[in-house]
C-alpha cells in the first residue's frame, strides 16, 4: 500500500486526476444545466463523440486549435437544439429522443471520420495544445505544476464552475431555469417563456458537453478514435445526481472520480501483485455504483425533470 | 361609480362541441370585490383563464381601463395589471420565497435585484399585512402562507386586478378571516378582486356584487349580495330549488370500527400520533381538520395501505392483524380514496374492470384463476343502470369520466358489496351541488341500514349537515370530539386550530 500513497502525493499523479476531471467537469455542468430545466439529456455520450470528432477534423483541415474547440462547442449546441427541439418543442418522451441522438451522432462521427480521413494504417493526430504556466502560482510546490501548469481547456473549466453557480444562483436566467425544471407552470404564470428557457439550458447544456468531447480528441488523445468517449458521458450523468444538481458539488463529484479513475491507472502501472488489470478498470465504475447508491438516497432531483410542457393541458 | 378597471364584453369560449362560455359580460370598477359564483363546469375558471391569457376566446373582447387589449399570455395578463391566485398554486417548493417572487422580472445589471425584491415585499407586508420570511423555502410554509405569498406575488408584479379562484377551499375558518381582512384592505386601497366560489356564505358576506354563471351563462347578477339570501343565490346556480337531504333520527348499534392507540411513523404527510376513535352501526362520524394534518394517513391506515407503528384496529369485531388492503376488505371494509383518478380508479382501463378491481379474486368475477368477462361486464352494466352513470358502457375507459360519474361508479362498487364499515375521504370534492346531493343521499341510504361510515372531509357546513358526530384532528393528534347537535362552525374552526374541545 505504501507504493500506492507514495504515488498520490506526486505531481503527475496530481495532474492526471485533473486532466481526467476536465472533461467530466465540462459534461457534467452540461448535463446539470439541462436536467436542472427539466429535460434529461441522454443524448450526452453521441454529442461528446461526435463534437470530438468535428473538433479534431477542423483543427486537422485548418491547422487551428481554437477553431476546433469552436466546431466542437458548435456542434455539441446543434444536437442539444435537436435534443431540444424534439423534447421541449414537441414534448416527447426524454428517454427516447436522448438514447436517438446518442445513436444518431454516433453513427454520423464514425460516418462522416471515414468520409473525411478513410482507412488508414495510421490514424491521423493533431498537434495538441500546449501547457500554459500561470505565472507565479506555477511555482508553488506540487501544487503548482500540477494544477497551474495545464491547457488552456483545463482553465476554462476551473473557471466554468464557479461560473455556472453564479449563472444559476445569481442571474433572473439562472433562476428561471431553476423554476422551469420545479414548477414550469408556475414560472408560465409568472410570464417566464418555460419552451424558450429550457431550450436555451438544453442548447448551453450541449455546448459544454462539446467543449467536453473537444478535450478529449484535441488535448487528452490528440486523435479521434472509435472508443474515444469510452462511457464518460453516461459517467456524467450518475455524477450529476452525485452532485445533487449543484454545479459545485457536480465538480467535486467529477474531481472523486477522476481521482479514482487515476488511481487505479496508476495501481495497473505498478504491477500489484498478479490481479488481473481489468479488476482495476472496474475501480472507478464501482466507485460510481457504489457513491450513487449511498448519495441518491437523498437526493432530491428537479420536480419537474423528464415532464413536458404544455401551456393548454390541466 | 368609477370607471371599471376591467371590462369583459360577449366573451364566448368553446372547447369542441362543448361550450365554455357563452357571451359573458363582466365588469370590475377600483375598490370592488366582485364575486363570481357558478357550479362546478359552470365555465368560471375558464372565463378567468381568458382573462389571464392562458386560453383565447372565440368571441368577444376585453377592455382594460376602458382601452381593448389582447391577451395571450400570462405575460400579456401581468402586464395588463391582472394577476391570478390559481387553485392550484403555481409555486416551486424548493425555492426560496423571495426566489418565487423573483421569478419574471429582470434582474439589476444581470443579476437578480435581491435588496429590491425584499424592500417591495417588505412594503406590501406593511400595506396590506401580508408578512411573509423571504428567506424559507416554499416547502416550509402552511398552506395559508403559500396563499398568501401568492397574492404578494401578484401586487408584486404591479396587479390591479387580482383574480382568486376558489382561494377559502384550503383554508382553516380562522385563517379564511384573515385573508378576507386583507382582501378588504386591498380593496379599500383601489385595487378590484374578482373572488371565485361556491361557498354562498362567504360570498354573501366578502363581495360588492355578484355575477353568476350557469352552463357558461350569465344567468343571474347580485347588486347586494348581503341582503340577498344563499336558498336564492342558490336557486340561481342551479336552475332549480335545492333541498338539503334530510336526516332522520337513527339508533345506532354496536361499534363496527374501532382504532385504539393508533400511532404511525412512516408517512409522507403528517403522522398519526395515539389516535383513538369508532364508529357503531347506522353512525356517521366526520372526520374534520384543516387538511395535512393526518386525515391521509388515517385513511390509509383504516383502509390497511399503511400499517400503524402501535395500536389497534378492529374490524366488525374482528382485530386487523396484517393491515392489508386485502384483510380489511374481506371484514367488510370499502373504502372511497380521496383522490378518484390515482388511487380510486385505473384510468386507463375500462371502467368495467375499474369497477371489479377490489374483488377480482373472488368466485364473482374469476373462476379457476381465469376472469369472467360476461359476469364483470353484466356487473357493472347493472351498477351504471342503478347508479345513472353518465357513460356510453362499461368498456368506456375509466379516465373519460366526469368527476361525478368517477364518484358515483366508486360509490357502486363499494356499496354493491353491502359493506359493515365505509370510509370516504373529500366525497363531494369537485362535485357539483346535484351530483354531492346524490352522494349524501347515499350515504343517507347507508346509514339506515346498518352500515358504520367515516367521512373525512374539510366542508363543515357538509359535515354538518349529515354527520351524527364529528371529530376534529389537529397534528395528527384527535382533538375532541362533537355531538353534531351540539357542534357549531365556529368551535369547529376552533378545534382545528389546536384548542382543546369539550367531548
Amino acid at each position: 500500500m505504501s507504493v500506492v500513497l507514495e504515488q498520490i502525493f506526486q505531481v503527475g499523479f496530481l495532474a492526471a486526476i485533473i486532466r481526467i476531471a476536465t472533461p467530466l467537469a465540462f459534461a457534467t455542468l452540461g448535463e446539470m444545466f439541462s436536467e436542472r430545466a427539466g429535460v434529461l439529456n441522454l443524448g450526452i455520450e453521441g454529442i461528446m463523440l461526435l463534437s470530438a470528432m468535428t473538433g479534431f477534423t477542423a483543427t486537422s483541415l485548418s491547422g487551428s486549435l481554437w477553431l476546433g474547440v469552436l466546431a466542437a462547442v458548435l456542434t455539441g449546441a446543434l444536437m442539444g437544439a435537436v435534443h431540444a427541439l424534439f423534447t421541449v418543442a414537441l414534448g416527447l418522451s426524454q428517454h427516447v429522443c436522448g438514447i436517438g441522438v446518442t445513436l444518431f451522432s454516433s453513427g454520423l462521427a464514425y460516418f462522416l471520420y471515414r468520409l473525411i480521413f478513410g482507412q488508414q494504417s495510421v490514424p491521423p493526430s493533431i498537434k495538441s495544445f500546449e501547457t500554459l504556466p500561470i505565472p507565479v502560482l506555477s511555482d508553488i510546490p506540487v501544487l503548482g505544476p500540477a494544477v497551474f501548469n495545464q491547457f488552456s481547456l483545463v482553465y476554462m473549466a476551473m473557471a466554468a464552475v464557479p461560473l455556472a453557480a453564479f449563472v444559476l444562483y445569481r442571474t433572473p436566467w439562472g433562476l428561471s431555469v431553476r423554476m422551469v425544471g420545479e414548477n414550469p407552470r408556475a414560472a408560465d404564470s409568472a410570464g417566464v417563456g418555460v419552451i424558450a428557457t429550457r431550450f436555451q439550458a438544453v442548447v448551453l447544456g450541449g455546448a459544454l458537453m462539446g467543449l467536453a468531447g473537444a478535450f478529449l480528441s484535441m488535448v487528452q488523445f490528440n486523435a479521434f478514435t472509435f472508443g474515444l468517449v469510452s462511457g464518460r458521458g453516461w459517467v456524467a450523468i450518475a455524477l450529476v445526481v452525485f452532485g445533487r444538481w449543484d454545479p459545485w458539488r457536480s465538480a467535486g463529484a467529477a474531481l472523486l472520480f477522476a481521482f479514482v479513475d487515476a488511481l487505479q491507472l496508476r495501481m495497473q502501472a505498478s504491477g500489484l501483485g498478479h490481479i488481473p488489470y481489468e479488476a482495476f478498470l472496474m475501480l472507478p465504475f464501482i466507485f460510481t455504483i457504489v457513491a450513487m447508491a449511498v448519495m441518491s438516497r437523498n437526493a432530491i432531483a428537479p420536480s419537474a425533470l423528464l415532464k413536458p410542457f404544455r401551456r393548454e393541458e390541466r | 361609480m368609477p370607471a371599471p378597471l376591467i371590462e369583459m364584453r360577449g366573451i364566448s369560449k368553446r372547447f369542441g362541441a362543448v361550450v365554455a362560455n357563452e357571451a359573458v359580460d363582466l365588469s370590475v370598477a377600483p375598490g370592488e370585490i366582485l364575486g363570481l359564483l357558478g357550479e362546478n363546469g359552470a365555465g368560471k375558471t375558464t372565463l378567468m383563464n381568458v382573462l389571464f391569457g392562458a386560453y383565447a376566446p372565440d368571441a368577444g373582447e376585453i377592455l382594460v381601463q376602458g382601452r381593448p387589449v389582447t391577451i395571450n399570455s400570462s405575460a400579456d395578463a401581468l402586464a395588463a395589471g391582472i394577476g391570478m391566485v390559481h387553485q392550484h398554486f403555481h409555486l416551486a417548493p424548493r425555492l426560496s420565497v423571495l426566489e418565487n417572487l423573483l421569478i419574471g422580472i429582470p434582474g439589476k445589471s444581470g443579476r437578480i435585484d435581491r435588496a429590491g425584491g425584499l424592500a417591495r415585499l417588505a412594503e406590501i407586508g406593511r400595506q396590506h399585512g401580508l408578512t411573509l420570511d423571504p428567506g424559507l423555502p416554499v416547502s416550509a410554509l402552511s398552506i395559508g402562507e403559500q396563499q398568501r405569498l401568492e397574492i404578494v406575488k401578484a401586487l408584486f408584479r404591479g396587479a390591479r386586478l387580482l383574480i382568486l379562484d376558489e382561494p377559502t377551499a384550503v383554508l382553516a375558518p380562522t385563517e379564511v378571516d384573515g385573508l378576507f381582512s386583507a382582501l378588504r384592505s386591498m380593496a379599500a386601497q383601489g385595487l378590484g378582486i374578482i373572488f371565485i366560489s361556491h361557498k354562498l356564505n362567504e360570498v354573501r358576506a366578502l363581495t360588492h356584487r355578484c355575477v353568476v354563471l350557469r352552463h357558461g351563462r350569465v344567468t343571474g347578477r347580485v347588486d347586494a349580495p348581503a341582503s340577498t339570501t344563499s336558498s336564492e343565490m342558490a336557486q340561481l346556480m342551479c336552475g332549480h330549488e335545492i333541498v338539503p337531504p334530510a336526516r332522520g333520527p337513527s339508533t345506532p348499534g354496536a361499534a363496527v370500527l374501532t382504532l385504539d392507540g393508533i400511532s404511525t411513523s412512516r408517512h409522507s404527510g403528517m403522522a398519526l400520533r395515539d389516535v383513538s376513535l369508532f364508529v357503531r352501526a347506522g353512525e356517521i362520524l366526520g372526520i374534520a381538520g384543516v387538511s395535512g394534518n393526518g386525515q391521509r394517513a388515517l385513511a390509509e391506515v383504516i383502509s390497511g395501505v399503511l400499517a400503524p407503528d402501535v395500536g389497534r384496529m378492529t374490524i366488525a369485531g374482528k382485530v386487523v392483524s396484517r393491515f392489508s388492503p386485502c384483510e380489511v376488505q374481506a371484514l367488510g371494509l370499502g373504502r372511497i380514496p380521496e383522490d378518484r383518478m390515482t388511487t380510486g380508479l385505473v384510468t386507463n382501463l375500462p371502467l368495467a374492470d375499474s369497477m371489479v378491481l377490489p374483488r377480482i379474486g373472488t368466485a364473482a368475477f374469476s373462476r379457476n384463476g381465469l376472469l369472467r368477462p360476461d359476469a364483470i361486464r353484466a356487473f357493472a352494466e347493472a351498477q351504471i343502470k342503478a347508479y345513472d352513470i353518465r357513460c356510453p358502457g362499461p368498456m368506456t375507459r375509466a379516465g373519460a369520466l366526469s368527476g361525478g360519474n368517477l364518484q358515483k361508479a366508486l360509490l357502486a362498487r363499494e356499496l354493491a358489496f353491502d359493506p359493515k364499515v365505509l370510509v370516504v375521504s373529500q366525497p363531494t370534492r369537485g362535485l357539483d351541488i346535484g351530483a354531492a346531493r346524490f352522494v349524501h343521499e347515499k350515504f343517507l341510504d347507508m346509514r339506515a341500514r346498518g352500515c358504520g361510515i367515516v367521512v373525512i372531509g374539510e366542508d363543515l357546513e357538509e359535515l354538518l349537515m349529515f354527520c351524527d358526530r364529528i371529530t376534529v384532528m389537529y397534528e395528527g393528534r384527535i382533538v375532541g370530539t362533537l355531538d353534531s347537535a351540539d357542534a357549531t362552525i365556529a368551535r369547529l374552526g376552533l378545534m382545528m386550530t389546536g384548542a382543546e374541545g369539550h367531548s
